[in-house]
């Protein structure tokens, strides 16, 4: 099997792994970004990024990562698609083996994210691509003119409810407490379209069971409160119930909260020397682009250091 | 032939994919969609590498709302590959130059 040595491994091209292989790259060091999808992260499927700094007008989720990525790449860092099947930690330095590949790094830092969270009711799985979806930004044309349903009610589920609203004739908008939780501007304008009639709340509301024979027609709720339960007919459903994080890689290697989320301390190192987390993989309090770059900043620089301290002993 | 995707609409649909010669692959896809724009290069690529072969077309599921129903996408990125009019493959999200390309070998 080839083995490639490096200083640093950054695990996952979404905004933390981006910005920790900017700063990595600058101090010269010998980088390598490994991704397994497509660079960005779950950024890429935003369409409108409006709470990151420096773009009053917002800016598409594809064009800031790929911006990140132009700039990471003009700083000497190496990319490509990759999938890290397991993580060996040692003592001097640690093998990181890939398909057919294996590498060696002084330093790794762990950026691989999170992806969404799926319900876990009947339907939702045979159901997927077939009107159940994950995103609205792939997805939402293609319910021109029709009644669909968003469930969640943190800042995904309100921004894409109002991307769809320029698609979608009605928008059932299912949430399972009594109050929105994300952003008060973003509630501001979900609550605006449902004064218009574009968007029904349905609070204290929970789907048990998505049906449908080829395609999604019925959605089964219940309101928890009166437990009474009725029929949706809707064309599609859009789930944004948060995150999981992408750790399953990880199991046993690094510490882990009870979510699987990596813990690190403020330097954003795991308790393995020479081990580092970024953006949301991390257990943390705000998963946000703008915390994510804040992370990969730190975890390069404490890489850093930690390399040329290591080497001089 | 072109090297580059053909673009198609509902209106040339027919024509230029159904009644195509040689086997077509068609990219269902939307600009705002992030990763649409992630496959959109491995697409130029396939079209470029498969000229003559491959008839590699795209069509914008914002535009033309009539093929997607047609065929049933209710999500995207999808790619058709088309083959005497019929469908040989559908493949759905982003996914690897290499499952795109053992898709368009059987086709072929």
């Amino acid at each position: 099997m080839p083995v490639s040595n490096y200083d640093i491994v950054i695990v996952g091209a979404g905004p933390a792994g981006l910005t920790a292989g900017i700063y990595a790259g600058r101090a010269r060091l010998k980088t390598l970004l490994l991704e397994k999808l497509i660079h960005g992260g779950q950024v890429m499927t935003t369409d409108l990024v409006e709470n990151y700094p420096g773009f009053p007008e917002g800016i598409s989720g594809f064009e800031l990562s790929d911006r990140m990525r132009k700039q990471a790449e003009r700083f000497g860092l190496e990319f490509r698609p990759g999938e890290v099947l397991e993580l060996e930690p040692g003592a001097d330095g640690h093998r990181l083996l890939l398909e057919g590949e294996e590498l060696h790094a002084g330093a790794v830092i762990i950026a691989s994210g999170a992806r969404h969270r799926s319900l876990g009711v009947p339907g939702e799985k045979a159901l997927t691509g077939k009107g159940v979806s994950y995103c609205a930004t792939c997805d939402g044309a293609l319910y021109r003119g029709e009644t669909i349903a968003v469930v969640g009610g943190g800042d995904t589920a309100l921004t894409d409810t109002l991307f769809l609203c320029r698609f979608a004739k009605k928008i059932h908008l299912i949430h399972r407490r009594d109050a929105l939780r994300g952003e008060k501007f973003l509630q501001e304008q979900v609550l605006a379209q449902e004064k218009q009639g574009k968007v029904k709340i349905h609070w204290s509301t929970v789907v048990e069971e998505i049906q449908g024979k080829q395609a999604v027609e019925t959605l089964k709720l219940k309101n928890v409160k009166t437990g009474e339960v009725t029929p949706l007919p809707v064309a599609g459903v859009f789930i944004f119930v948060g995150i999981t994080p992408n750790t399953a890689w990880l199991q046993g290697r690094v510490p882990l909260d009870e979510w699987g989320f990596v813990f690190t301390d403020d330097k954003m190192a795991t308790s393995i020397p020479g081990i580092y987390a970024a953006g949301d993989v991390r257990s943390k309090l705000l998963r946000q682009i703008a915390t994510a770059v804040g992370d990969g900043a730190i975890a390069a620089f404490a890489a850093e250091t930690y390399l040329t301290e290591h080497r001089r002993r | 032939m072109s090297s580059e995707p053909l673009q198609v609409s509902d209106a040339t649909f027919e024509e230029e994919i159904l009644k195509s010669d040689i086997p077509a692959m068609v990219d269902f896809w939307a600009a705002w969609c992030g990763p649409c724009r992630a496959i959109a290069p491995v697409v130029e690529e396939l079209a470029r590498d498969y000229q003559g072969k491959v008839k590699v077309a795209k069509m914008n599921v914002d535009e033309n709302a009539k093929t997607p129903a047609k065929y049933g996408i209710r999500a995207i990125p999808t790619l058709i590959i088309f083959k005497g009019g019929q469908v040989m493959e559908q493949i759905t999200g982003a996914v690897s130059r290499s499952l795109i390309e053992n898709a368009l070998k059987k086709a072929l």
